[in-house]
């Protein structure tokens, strides 16, 4: 455990930590554009919407792809690995200090435009009260967002393994996040009209919708972190 | 445990048999048998691609043999590699610093992994650092060093946590001849004070010669032999001779290389170094520049070196 979070750590100063302000700007642009250009720009409706949750959960993922391809086949690329693989830690450190780092990363952001999105609303479009997220919106957007970040985290590493350069891990991911989450959506367009309106659940059958969905994702979850640990092995990361 | 504790202390730092690596149809390492004792500095040298570095990479445990094992500081590389690597420091191929972190920042992490307590840490750093000249630039980015000084922290990183073995591949190549010597100055004088013993390998044979007290030759995968330098400038039969003096042309030259008594002639300065079949053939040599009219003024007997060994190892292997 230890291990992994000197891993992370390692991760986090090489990402931000010794670059001074160029380190920050990825994530300052980012609290400026989710914390106080787009919370601005909806109002109320940044905050109370019930899709706000399904659109929060995405956003880890995406701040995950730009981390862990730097992590894996970054570090190959400026033949720091062998290195790293030479010292004393075990493959399962490095591979899920690697992964914590990005998904701490992805949350932490996340995080934090969250709470500056819901001060810049509750500053300019005040209502009376206090405008909070809702209850099940804060656990779409954590279970959503862990779940997302996780696996987009262990399909990094196994695209990373493979890839020659960041840019090309960056590109592969990218491209494999996009086609998973439009995929679904073109999907139910093209499906007839008369069946879509047969479909329309209650409440209560959201729910368990809901709860389904976060079970399968755990269990794709599980089976990728599994495939990723059998894959980041030294004696194939060197012979690869 | 006391005996398997016993073992593990007494036992070679690195003990080979039957050695091999196969990646397709090439054979990087064919057969290595090889027992290195503990507290000496082992060369291991070779032509680039000879193996030496898929060697190092066997002995860490970061690639599987094909077939044959080994042993480093008594334990398996197949089952214990963990133990090796946590005993063990490395500079490979690239020297593999964060250039993103400052010098003490990238002894600092390592010396995190090997969990070596702040306090600890820190003196340790400070240590080492202070022995090879960079202290006063820690707080640098890596990133604008030279390589020269990139290679002195890779060492330093490798030596921190103490470790009984130290693998150093190639550690001077591509540094300027100052560099180089200072960095070889720095590791003889580290390696003594910590008491560790390093396998190095080289294609530079100076550098083995001066640094070993055992010298391995690969070449093509293959070991051709382990002696001590010495021994191996002793299994050197071709009789050389330097010439020195003045008026060397470049008819003088081709005159060398067409004589019958002469196997190879380089000239190096004011410096002419002869390579005879026989001894004898030294006066004819010196008869034919000199009715050339070259300016005579010292001839000398030269030893033969561990390169002329080594040359003599991998023709005979063609």
């Amino acid at each position: 455990m230890m291990d992994a979070i000197a891993v992370a750590w390692k991760e986090w100063s090489e990402q931000i930590g010794q670059r001074g302000f160029r380190g920050y700007q990825g994530i300052l642009l980012m609290i400026l554009v989710f914390g106080i250009v787009l919370p601005l720009q909806n109002g109320p409706a940044w905050i109370t919407s019930p899709i706000i949750g399904i659109a929060w959960s995405w956003v880890p993922m995406f701040l995950v792809t730009t981390v862990i391809a730097d992590a894996i086949a970054g570090e190959r690329e400026r033949h720091t690995l062998e290195t790293l693989l030479a010292s004393c830690l075990s493959d399962r450190a490095i591979l899920f200090g690697k992964m914590g780092a990005a998904i701490g990363y992805a949350g932490a952001v996340t995080a934090i435009s969250l709470f500056v999105g819901l001060v810049a609303v509750n500053l300019v479009h005040r209502q009376g009260g206090l405008l909070l997220y809702g209850a099940p919106v804060v656990l779409v957007m954590c279970v959503g967002g862990v779940l997302g970040a996780v696996f987009v985290a262990a399909v990094g590493v196994l695209i990373s393994l493979r890839a020659a350069t960041v840019r090309q891990a960056q590109q592969t991911l990218g491209g494999a996040i996009m086609a998973l989450l439009l995929a679904p959506l073109a999907a139910v367009r093209l499906l007839p009209t008369e069946w879509l309106s047969s479909l329309r659940p209650d409440s209560a059958t959201y729910v368990q919708l809901g709860v389904i969905a976060a079970a399968a994702f755990a269990l794709l979850d599980a089976g990728v972190v599994a495939l990723a640990t059998v894959r980041f092995r030294r004696a194939r990361l060197i012979a690869d | 445990m006391l005996t398997s504790l016993r073992d593990h202390l007494t036992s070679p730092a690195i003990r080979t048999d039957g050695l091999s690596r196969q990646f397709g149809a090439v054979c990087a390492l064919d057969g290595l048998s090889l027992e290195i004792p503990r507290g000496i500095i082992f060369g291991f040298l070779g032509p680039n691609g000879s193996g030496k570095t898929t060697t190092i990479r066997l002995l860490l445990g970061l690639l599987e043999a094909t077939s044959g094992s080994a042993e480093v500081l008594g334990y398996d590389t197949r089952t214990d590699a963990t133990a090796i690597r946590e005993r063990s420091g490395a500079l490979l191929e690239h020297c593999g610093l964060y250039e993103r972190l400052n010098a003490a920042d990238n002894l600092d992490l390592y010396g995190r992994f090997w969990q070596i307590s702040r306090d600890h840490r820190r003196a340790r750093i400070r240590e080492l650092l202070s022995h090879l000249d960079l202290w006063e630039r820690r707080d640098e980015m890596v990133a604008g060093w030279s390589r020269g000084m990139k290679q002195k922290l890779a060492i330093a990183r490798a030596l921190l946590h103490r470790p009984e073995l130290v693998f150093l591949d190639e550690p001077t190549a591509g540094l300027d001849p100052i560099a180089a010597v200072t960095l070889r100055d720095d590791l003889s004088r580290l390696t003594a004070r910590e008491g560790v013993t390093v396998f190095l390998t080289t294609h530079n044979l100076a550098e083995a010669e001066r640094l070993c007290a055992l010298v391995g030759v690969v070449h093509n995968g293959k070991l051709k032999v382990v002696a001590p330098p010495a021994q191996l400038n002793a299994m050197s039969e071709t009789p050389r001779v330097e010439i020195i003096g003045a008026g060397l042309t470049e008819a003088m030259m081709e005159m060398l290389r067409a004589h019958r008594g002469v196997v190879s002639a380089r000239a190096d300065g004011r410096c002419l170094i002869i390579d005879l079949k026989h001894a004898a053939d030294v006066s004819s040599v010196v008869a034919a520049l000199v009715s050339l009219g070259y300016h005579l003024e010292t001839v000398r007997n030269s030893a033969g070196s561990l390169e002329d060994v080594f040359h003599s190892l991998v023709e005979a292997q063609r």
